[in-house]
């Protein structure tokens, strides 16, 4: 019998190359006669370029050329980012590119560069665009809506509630409710209301967007560090308004993206275009100072939440408003976080109004657990605080409040097809010894606080219908084409696992086709919102399959017989019973004799129309499976994780330790144990640097922001963070895919994040700080009794 | 000029407080960044002829390499677009983050805040030169990763794994603590500290039963 293959620990493919520096990453890539190009930041976070003068730049050692706004893509008529610009949105917006014979040639032109801007009026607080007469980031207006811009203000009594720290009634730009709130409250036995403010913070992967590209006989070579490959392939070929057949897209190794690389990203376009005009491979390296400002950050919230609970903790009522920064080009967290306040805490009664608000700060994007992190981070302390108060178990709460399978949320009434959000909570506070450690709730050591804390994180884990491409060639191996990217979570080895099963083979009969789009890539989701592990094992899944019915026809019509008369193991196909027998070395031969759907010459009608070059340039190369995820279902697909924490709080210092982590999750079957361990604990330690650390600083004059670097808005480091976490996981399959797994990036972030605001508020005796990052200086003034500021410019500056 | 002259004039015209100053004063320029190939003018110091040899010869992963350095160069640009040993990798350009992370004589140092003209007369170890370079064995702390499955992305992980052989030359005996302490400087953002801990304490192991 071949083994086992779903569930087990496997060595990823790809570690040795990386552990031995042979992996190679986009900056790794060279070419004859590649030259750099170096981008010139906007210094103003608002501008106008008036006339720009590089005479001078031009004739300097070594420099071949400028590459202006007008060469490049732009979006016309409504906002939206273009890789060069002369009207820059945000202080450190690209506007020209120089490009030299060596970098520090193109970095000197640059400064030898003079610009003449008009600096326009600018707006860092979304609250501040809202205010009467106050800026708008874009000269037509701060809001963008049917086709135009206009002005929307709030009044002067909007922000006299604000002021006194009560939800405006301003104009939302969603609004939705559900069930009758006023009714709801009316009932409440406890109702807890807080203005909450959740920063905004940049994604920084460790490897910054750096590209390289040439062009040779007529085809763009592209090196690039992206989330997403075949995706990548066709929104390059979208931008540059080429043939996608004509992009080699080469994308083997990604160093994080988190969100910030889904299909590649918006200045790859630069030495794409750069490399065509001068006839010479480009390299855009990207330092870190760059990649601050073009690296995207997830979007930061003002809000205000009041919540209604019975006396026996149930959370009967949510009122719910965020006012998002969106930065130049808009996000979509504010929704999202509406959706996940009902999902965690189902209160049947809820409004949420929302509004995002144009800003010239840093472009936003989705950064894992977009807006669910954010929302469960802010309101695991009124939780805290509301238990406190009622005399509950935060435990107790959050079971009480969790939902079942047959939950409806949001304003369609989404539902979902696994929950057992109650089972990881339960599952974990017995790891973590949550009744246990009750004791250690509040105690007092010399100047250190414990707390504990709960941090309950849904998000969503997988789509449906795309491709899965295979082929098994006469060598007698599995070759299977994986249009993912490769940013570390092994999706790529992971989701290959139940063609393997299917097919009977052993690990080492499987190849994996990655990163190479002149190899084959089949239509694959984005590698963004956990989508992956569900959507490609079922692809997989679904080729397999067709792979198995194809290799049983083939031993049919070589050897006898009806397909049923057969069956495989180890590479083998053989009469059941006894008998005549082929290897899969011998099928892939028949198969290619055969032809027609075998080998990949006819294909099923029904799979996407990129999938079908990349099944071509692999027709008559072996027996082909090919097929579309058509398993379908019903309901979105949602994973969770249950974080708990310990945390030792230094009231004379405000530094918080992170004493013990403990996280279970619902993801479904687990494909991968240890990986799985990886992105749990990773996810949720950089929840916990989301809480604790990572953040903007601005100037509010002038609008350039300080904290530009990895060490003034740092992540965790590993001293951050507790030496030994824990992690396990439900494991119960998903009812609705064929392989039971559903994706599980996402959820971490906000179970690491709100482990540690409830702990940290239970540390400090039920205080709600409602503001983060939680940095010493924000928990010093609350412990003094200081009204913590409420604008994020404030806050942040 | 001598060898130990040139080192010395080197040492007066590029002390760290220079190399500092002059890694902030390119941090602080809004239209351009980072760290250049071939050093930057913003260094404070133009590569005058006769100043400094170009031409040296370092010792690498073993190997003596001559390699034309200017004056201002760093060891992480030199490896990696000079001699093509792009397993250290640049995530900051600024000691901020460890993926650049080489050995210098046996201790793990940054190579983008290290000038190329500093280490010669050192020997130099990069990640690619762990390996046996006989058998092509993988060295224990590169074992140790493949036993625990280390890493996500791994753009870190050159540099980590380079700390980490360090540490085990090191100390062979670390508690969790010391390793973590061994390891503080370098940064994963994908946080996967737990399974990084587990690694160093597996290469500690594998270095003690040697």
């Amino acid at each position: 019998m071949a083994e086992k293959i779903i569930g087990t620990d496997i060595v990823p493919q790809d570690l040795v190359a990386k552990i031995t520096g042979r992996a190679r990453y986009a900056e790794d890539f060279r070419a004859d006669g590649m030259v750099f190009t170096k981008l010139l930041l906007s210094p103003m976070p608002h501008a106008r370029v008036r006339n720009v003068d590089a005479r001078r730049a031009l004739t300097m050692p070594g420099v071949f050329d400028i590459l202006r706004a007008d060469e490049v893509r732009q979006v016309e008529g409504r906002p939206g980012e273009a890789s060069l610009t002369d009207e820059p949105m945000y202080e450190g917006q690209p506007i020209l590119a120089i490009a030299a014979e060596t970098e520090e040639q193109a970095a000197s032109a640059i400064e030898a560069i003079e610009i003449d801007f008009e600096p326009l009026p600018f707006v860092l607080d979304p609250l501040d665009s809202l205010r009467p007469n106050g800026p708008n980031a874009y000269t037509g207006g701060n809001v963008f809506a049917g086709g135009e811009f206009s002005e929307l203000k709030w009044t002067d009594a909007d922000f006299a509630e604000i002021d006194a720290g009560r939800m405006p009634n301003g104009e939302a730009t969603v609004e939705w409710t559900k069930g009758d709130i006023d009714a709801a409250f009316s009932e409440s036995d406890l109702i807890l209301e807080e203005s909450i403010v959740h920063q905004s913070l940049t994604h920084h992967p460790m490897e910054p967007r750096s590209t390289m590209m040439y062009w040779e006989n007529g085809k763009l070579h592209a090196f690039v560090s992206t989330q997403s490959a075949q995706r990548t392939k066709y929104a390059l070929a979208g931008t540059l308004n080429i043939d996608p057949e004509d992009v080699v897209l080469v994308a083997e190794y990604c160093g994080g993206g988190f969100g910030s690389k889904i299909s590649g990203n918006t200045h790859m376009e630069v030495p794409a275009v750069f490399s065509r005009k001068i006839g010479r491979p480009v390299m855009l390296r990207v330092t870190r100072y760059e990649e601050n400002y073009i690296g995207r950050a997830r979007p930061g919230f003002q809000s205000w939440l009041k919540m209604g609970f019975k006396a026996d903790g149930t959370c009967n009522a949510i009122d719910l408003y965020i006012v998002q920064e969106s930065g130049p080009y808009g996000a979509g967290d504010f929704n999202t976080a509406g959706m996940i306040a009902d999902l965690v805490y189902t209160p049947q009664n809820m409004r949420f109004r929302g509004i995002a608000m144009y800003t010239n700060t840093p472009p936003k994007a989705a950064q894992r657990g977009p807006g669910g992190a954010q929302i469960v981070i802010m309101m695991e302390p009124i939780l805290e605080k509301a238990a406190r108060e009622l005399g509950l178990d935060r435990l107790e709460v959050h079971l009480k409040n969790a939902p079942d399978a047959d939950v409806e949320f949001g304003p369609r009434n989404s539902t979902l097809t696994s929950v057992h959000a109650k089972e990881a909570l339960e599952k974990g506070a017995e790891i973590f010894d949550w009744a246990g450690k009750q004791a250690l709730s509040g105690r007092r050591e010399g100047t250190k606080r414990t707390g504990i804390g709960i941090g309950l994180s849904p998000y969503t884990a997988g789509s449906r219908g795309y491709d899965g491409l295979m082929v098994i060639r006469p060598d007698g191996k599995l070759y299977i084409h994986q249009g993912l990217g490769n940013l570390g979570t092994h999706s790529i080895m992971d989701t290959a696992r139940p063609a393997a099963e299917l097919l009977s083979l052993n690990w080492d009969q499987v190849e994996l086709v990655w990163g190479d789009s002149s190899r084959g890539m089949p239509r694959s989701s984005v590698q963004a919102g956990s989508q992956t592990t569900h959507a490609h094992s079922r692809a997989n899944h679904a080729a397999g399959m067709d792979a198995r019915a194809k290799i049983l026809e083939v031993a049919a019509r070589t050897l006898g017989g009806s397909p049923n008369n057969y069956d495989m193991d180890n590479g083998r196909v053989f009469r059941r019973g006894g008998g005549a027998s082929m290897t899969f070395a011998q099928v892939a031969e028949r198969a290619i004799e055969l032809g027609g759907k075998y080998d990949g010459h006819e294909l099923p009608d029904d799979i996407h129309a990129t999938t079908v070059p990349a099944a071509n340039m692999l027709a008559g190369e072996g027996l082909m499976g090919v097929a579309r995820d058509n398993y379908g279902g019903r309901g979105g697909v949602y994973s969770w994780v249950a974080g708990f924490a310990m945390v030792e709080l230094d009231e004379e210092t405000g530094r918080v330790d992170i004493k013990e982590y403990v996280a279970v999750t619902d993801c479904g079957t687990v494909l991968h144990p240890r990986s799985l361990s990886a992105q749990v604990l990773g996810g949720s330690v950089q929840g916990m640097g989301q809480a604790m650390t990572q953040r903007w600083v601005f100037d509010p004059k002038w609008g350039v922001p300080f904290a530009n670097r990895l060490y003034t808005a740092r992540p965790p480091g590993i001293l951050d963070v507790p030496l030994d976490m824990k992690v396990d996981a439900v494991g119960i399959a998903d009812p609705q895919t064929p392989v039971g797994a559903k994706g599980i990036g996402e959820p971490p972030v906000g179970a690491g994040g709100a482990a540690l605001t409830s702990a940290v508020a239970d540390a400090m005796g039920g205080l709600c700080l409602c503001r983060t990052p939680l940095t010493p200086d924000i928990i010093l003034s609350a412990l003094e009794g200081l009204e913590p500021p409420f604008t994020l410019e404030q806050h942040i500056g | 000029m001598g060898e130990a002259e040139s080192i010395g004039l080197l040492e007066t015209k590029y002390s760290r407080r220079n190399f500092i100053k002059g890694v902030i004063a390119v941090g602080a320029t809004a239209s351009s960044a980072g760290y250049f190939i071939g050093g930057s003018g913003l260094l404070g110091a133009q590569s005058v002829p006769g100043a400094a040899e170009r031409l040296i010869t370092l010792n690498v992963n073993g190997q003596q390499r001559r390699v034309d350095v200017l004056p201002n160069e760093t060891l992480a640009m030199t490896l990696r677009y000079r001699l093509n040993l792009t397993g250290t990798k640049l995530g900051c350009d600024r000691a901020e983050c460890g993926a650049c992370t080489v050995l210098i004589d046996g201790v793990n140092r940054y190579g983008c805040s290290t000038l190329t003209h500093q280490v010669r007369g050192s020997s130099v170890t990069t990640i690619e030169g762990l390996e046996n370079p006989d058998t092509g064995e993988l060295s224990l702390v590169q074992q140790a990763v493949i036993d625990e499955g280390g890493f996500q992305c791994a753009f870190c992980a050159p540099g980590f794994i380079m700390s980490m052989t360090a540490m085990v030359n090191e100390n062979p005996n670390p508690t969790r603590a010391e390793a973590a302490h061994a390891l503080s400087g370098n940064l994963c953002r994908c946080g996967d500290y737990h399974k990084i801990l587990n690694c160093a304490m597996r290469a500690a192991e594998l270095a003690r039963s040697v």
